[in-house]
């Protein structure tokens, strides 16, 4: 379970940032911005063939002390972040890729709605109630 | 002060209330004259007069300007509403009413209150009277265009009654909210329009412009001093009449919308069973606005269009998109027939003060199956490929529990992918069901577009894994190992290398890691093998067929399978040598002149090696229970090679039966002792045995020191056979010449044979052995990182 999930734009601002513990969100926002260095790394590291070779699941960017941070990029540079707990060591790589995955489905959704404009705040219920379903559940 | 926010509605009024104030057109109005009597037509007594004078700035500026105006008007409103006359109250009070103006003019402007209060009771009636119907009808026409045009063709007394009268209908419709809400939402409304007979459509706030601007250009004509004159039915009947003659294309759309929002809101007023149910009616209008937009009825509408229909009913943007959230049930960013009226339905049910429900309402889900039918086809396919593909995979399985090896990595694939699929079915299922939980084919429909398009190519990779294993299972339903010569020559070398280590290390060793790993080295054994082999074609006639390939699951209890494995690694290398081992286990070296005669024959002529093969294949059949015996393994590795042949299966058997029996041995380094009695021994290793007895064990001897020191023996040994098939490409060329070279020939070849056999064997052996070396580090991983890669 993630405790922060984030959606950044091609021009690297945010689209959608929530994290579970809503006090501490400052916290996570800064963390989410410097996994950015990290995501630009990893999808400027593959030259050659741009989109085709390059994975859309970056993998763990980085990880601190307290958790995690996991980076998923789409064929449009849009980002998707995820920061889980790091004692919440049960959760695999499937997992965090499943969740990514959702993440890009109901992103896709809400893309799909012609009155959403693209580099808008996403506001869709829909994609706030994926969300919900994969944040920290203890709250 | 000057922000001052009006609903089109009050703009319209309030310039109206200007003009017709502002007689000189000089855009600014004296205070005296017309605009004190018109104050004083407020009923509001001449202290709060003076104050909304003072308080609007035109005794600062000595004229009511536009804007001081309006906002004197606002003030007059706030004061009539009993609010405290405040600057701040001015754009905070959103549930104003108009101003009031009591002109004792004309009998109209008398009507007009009279109207005035009747409306006002009658603001949030329900059923409407059915004149107040048309009114409303015709007011509601007016959602973007004001009276304007209907006031034209109404010359004096009518089109004052007809402008005023209209432009409060042009405001929305939400006469729920009044009811509901006292201090408005975001729109503004009416209570109580000045002959306004029903609630009109109150658009939201930031629509008025065009309104208003059509509204002011308009209004000159109309300029008159009873503006506030209304008439009760009369103007309401004749107003019917304008709005369809004098209505723009552009506005036919929004009065029928609004027509049918009126209609619609009486009768969910008066039934009020289900508030989402759409009427026949409702239905109707909404297939009639779909055909406007799109002329196929099955057709779909693209988002753009639907976006730029929908925005003109005014509401914020975010609630547009949470209605197309609800409303596009299937995703895929385009609206059917069923979806495009629930999302009209939406449309004006939160035009009529309706939030928006979390979830698409049952009365609007769309009915996949019956308009839906493109949309309906496509859904089952992809659910169903989705599910056949797991079931696919299951049944392969459970023919392969015995040998788990090779169908570990498969498996173990085809069931992330099958984590895939369901995660995308159940994701798809998740996203569509917010809008209800009933969705009976809809899960599929949502899934249709980009299931479909994720699922494919996962489905086409577990069809084709399927299709591997039960290739392999279908083609060799009895024995897999005998399969496994076959394929693993016939497959690709990466294939075959993912099914040799499956084979060899047998055991049901887990970890597909440790099989992909296992492979490389194993492969590029078996691949230097088999280039040798290929490096000897004229010699040998490599006459095996391609193998099928290589069975996931051709391993089974442990110790047979590491036999089996052994005989199967042989068998990539058994191809090389046609015929050489043909050996039945305990058949004496007496018949191997003979066999090994036919191989000879076998390489010259086929057929000649066929009964010999099928004839010992029977025999080598028991010697099949063996397998334990691990201490033949060198010495059947020697004779693996044999069995190449048309049969595969033969060879299998042959090296099995090889591998297993001492005997095998003992007939081999009888063959290998006669081979070399009969021509020059080309390989030191082929000198080493001599007599029978010993060479066996010293073979093994041998073969185990050999197999010890690991890999590099292997290119040793390649370099023996390197050795020796060098000799050999000159044998075809003396076959042709004389019956001794012939022989000789065939002698040689056959030491060759017996000379690669020895060599695979050994290096079966040591692949055996790096194997289980491999089990066992994999094991203690596996006891020290629990679970970790599962």
């Amino acid at each position: 379970m993630a405790v922060c999930i984030a959606v950044i734009a091609k021009e690297n601002y945010p689209l959608y940032i929530r994290s579970v513990p809503t006090q501490g969100e400052l916290k996570f926002h800064y963390t989410v911005h410097t996994s950015l260095d990290v995501v630009e790394e990893k999808i400027s590291g593959v030259g050659k063939a741009l989109a085709d070779q390059r994975e859309l699941y970056l993998g763990l960017l980085y990880p601190t002390e307290d958790y995690k941070v996991y980076g998923y990029v789409t064929n449009s540079k849009v980002k998707f972040v995820i920061v889980v707990d790091s004692s919440n060591t049960s959760l695999r790589d499937n997992e965090i890729r499943s969740m990514f995955r959702k993440l890009h489905n109901s992103f896709t959704d809400v893309m799909c709605n012609p009155f959403y404009n693209p580099g808008d705040p996403i506001q869709s219920k829909a994609f706030d109630s994926i969300v919900s379903t994969m944040m920290v559940q203890a709250f | 002060m000057e922000s001052l926010i009006l609903s089109d509605f009050e703009q319209k009024y309030y310039s109206e209330l200007f003009l017709s104030c502002d007689v000189d057109n000089t855009k600014k109005v004296a205070s005296n004259g017309k605009v004190r009597d018109l104050f004083r037509a407020a009923q509001l007594s001449n202290e709060v007069v003076h104050q909304i004078i003072e308080l609007c700035g035109a005794t600062r500026l000595g004229h009511f300007g536009r804007s001081q105006f309006y906002i004197a008007l606002k003030l007059i409103a706030l004061a009539q509403s009993g609010l405290p006359l405040r600057v701040e109250s001015l754009n905070s009070v959103r549930d104003l009413p108009l101003p009031r103006f009591v002109m004792g003019k004309n009998e109209q402007e008398t009507r007009h209150t009279v109207m005035y209060t009747d409306t006002e009771n009658q603001g949030p009636y329900l059923p409407r009277p059915p004149g107040r119907v048309q009114a409303k009808k015709v007011s509601a026409h007016e959602m973007i265009q004001p009276c304007v045009p209907t006031v034209e063709p109404q010359p004096d007394t009518t089109s004052p009654v007809v402008s005023p009268h209209q432009s409060p209908p042009t405001s929305p419709h939400a006469w729920r909210k009044h009811k509901r809400q006292a201090s408005g939402g975001n729109v503004d409304r009416q209570p109580s329009v000045p002959g306004v007979v029903w609630p009109p459509f109150r658009e939201a706030q930031p629509g008025p412009v065009t309104g208003e601007g059509m509204w002011s250009a308009h209004s000159p004509p109309p300029v008159q001093e009873s503006w506030v004159s209304f008439t009760d039915t009369p103007p309401s009947s004749t107003l019917p009449m304008h709005p369809p003659s004098a209505q723009p294309d552009s506005t036919t759309v929004r009065t029928v919308l609004s027509a049918m929002i009126t209609n619609e809101i009486q009768r969910q007023t008066s039934g009020y069973d289900d508030p989402w149910k759409i009427t026949d009616e409702q239905r109707q209008y909404y297939i009639n606005q779909f055909k406007t937009i799109q002329a196929d009825l099955t057709g779909l509408i693209p988002g753009s269009a639907a976006k730029e229909f929908f925005t003109k009913s005014k509401l914020p943007i975010l609630e547009l998109s949470h209605i197309w959230e609800l409303s596009d049930f299937d995703k895929d960013g385009a609206l059917t027939l069923d979806e495009f009226c629930a999302a009209f339905h939406l449309v004006v049910a939160r035009k009529n003060g309706y939030d928006l429900p979390e979830k698409l309402p049952e009365s609007l889900m769309p009915k996949l199956i019956d308009l839906d039918d493109s949309a309906g086809v496509p859904e089952p396919a992809p659910e169903v490929g989705f599910s056949a593909s797991p079931v696919e995979v299951t049944p392969n399985k459970s023919p392969s529990m015995p040998s788990l090896n090779q169908n570990w990595p498969e498996l173990n694939q085809s069931n992330e992918q099958w984590e895939t699929f369901s995660e995308r079915s159940s994701s798809s299922q998740t996203l569509t069901q917010f809008d209800s939980n009933i969705a009976p084919a809809d899960p599929d429909t949502a899934i249709v577009h980009p299931v479909a398009i994720r699922m494919t190519p996962s489905k086409i990779h577990m069809q084709e894994m399927e299709l591997k294993r039960t290739g392999s299972d279908h083609t060799h339903p009895t024995s897999p190992l005998i399969v496994k010569p076959p394929e693993l020559s016939d497959e690709t070398k990466l294939a075959a290398t993912i099914k040799f280590p499956g084979t060899t290390v047998g055991d049901g060793y887990s970890s597909s890691d440790s099989f992909t790993s296992d492979q490389e080295p194993i492969s590029s054994a078996v691949n230097r093998q088999r280039s040798h082999s290929g490096t000897s074609p004229e010699g040998l006639k490599v006459v095996a067929p391609p193998p099928p390939p290589p069975r996931p699951h051709t391993t089974h209890s442990r110790s047979s399978s590491l036999d089996m494995n052994r005989n199967f690694a042989a068998v990539p290398a058994g191809p090389q040598q046609p015929g050489v081992v043909a050996f039945p286990p305990a058949v004496p070296p007496r018949p191997l002149p003979t066999q090994t005669s036919v191989p000879h024959g076998h390489r010259s002529v086929e057929g000649d090696g066929l009964p010999a093969h099928t004839s010992t294949s029977p025999q080598q059949m028991p010697e099949q229970p063996n397998f334990a015996d691990f201490s033949q393994f060198q010495a059947f590795a020697v004779d693996q090679p044999a069995d190449d042949g048309e049969k595969p299966s033969d060879s299998g058997q042959a090296e099995r039966c090889a591998e297993t029996t001492g005997t095998m041995r003992t007939a081999k380094t009888d063959i290998q002792s006669e081979d070399r009695n009969a021509t020059t021994v080309n390989s030191a290793k082929v000198s080493t045995p001599l007599a029978p007895p010993p060479k066996p064990v010293r073979r093994r001897l041998k073969s185990e020191d050999e197999l010890r020191p690991d890999v590099e023996d292997l290119p040793q040994k390649s370099n023996v056979i390197a050795t020796v098939l060098a000799t050999q490409p000159s044998i075809p060329r003396s076959i042709g010449k004389d019956k001794k070279a012939i022989q000789a020939s065939i002698r040689r070849n056959k030491e060759t044979n017996t000379v690669l056999a020895r060599l695979n064997s050994e290096l079966q052996q040591q692949l055996k052995d790096l194997l289980e070396e491999r089990i066992s580090l994999e094991v203690q991983l596996e006891q020290l990182r629990p679970f970790s890669h599962l």
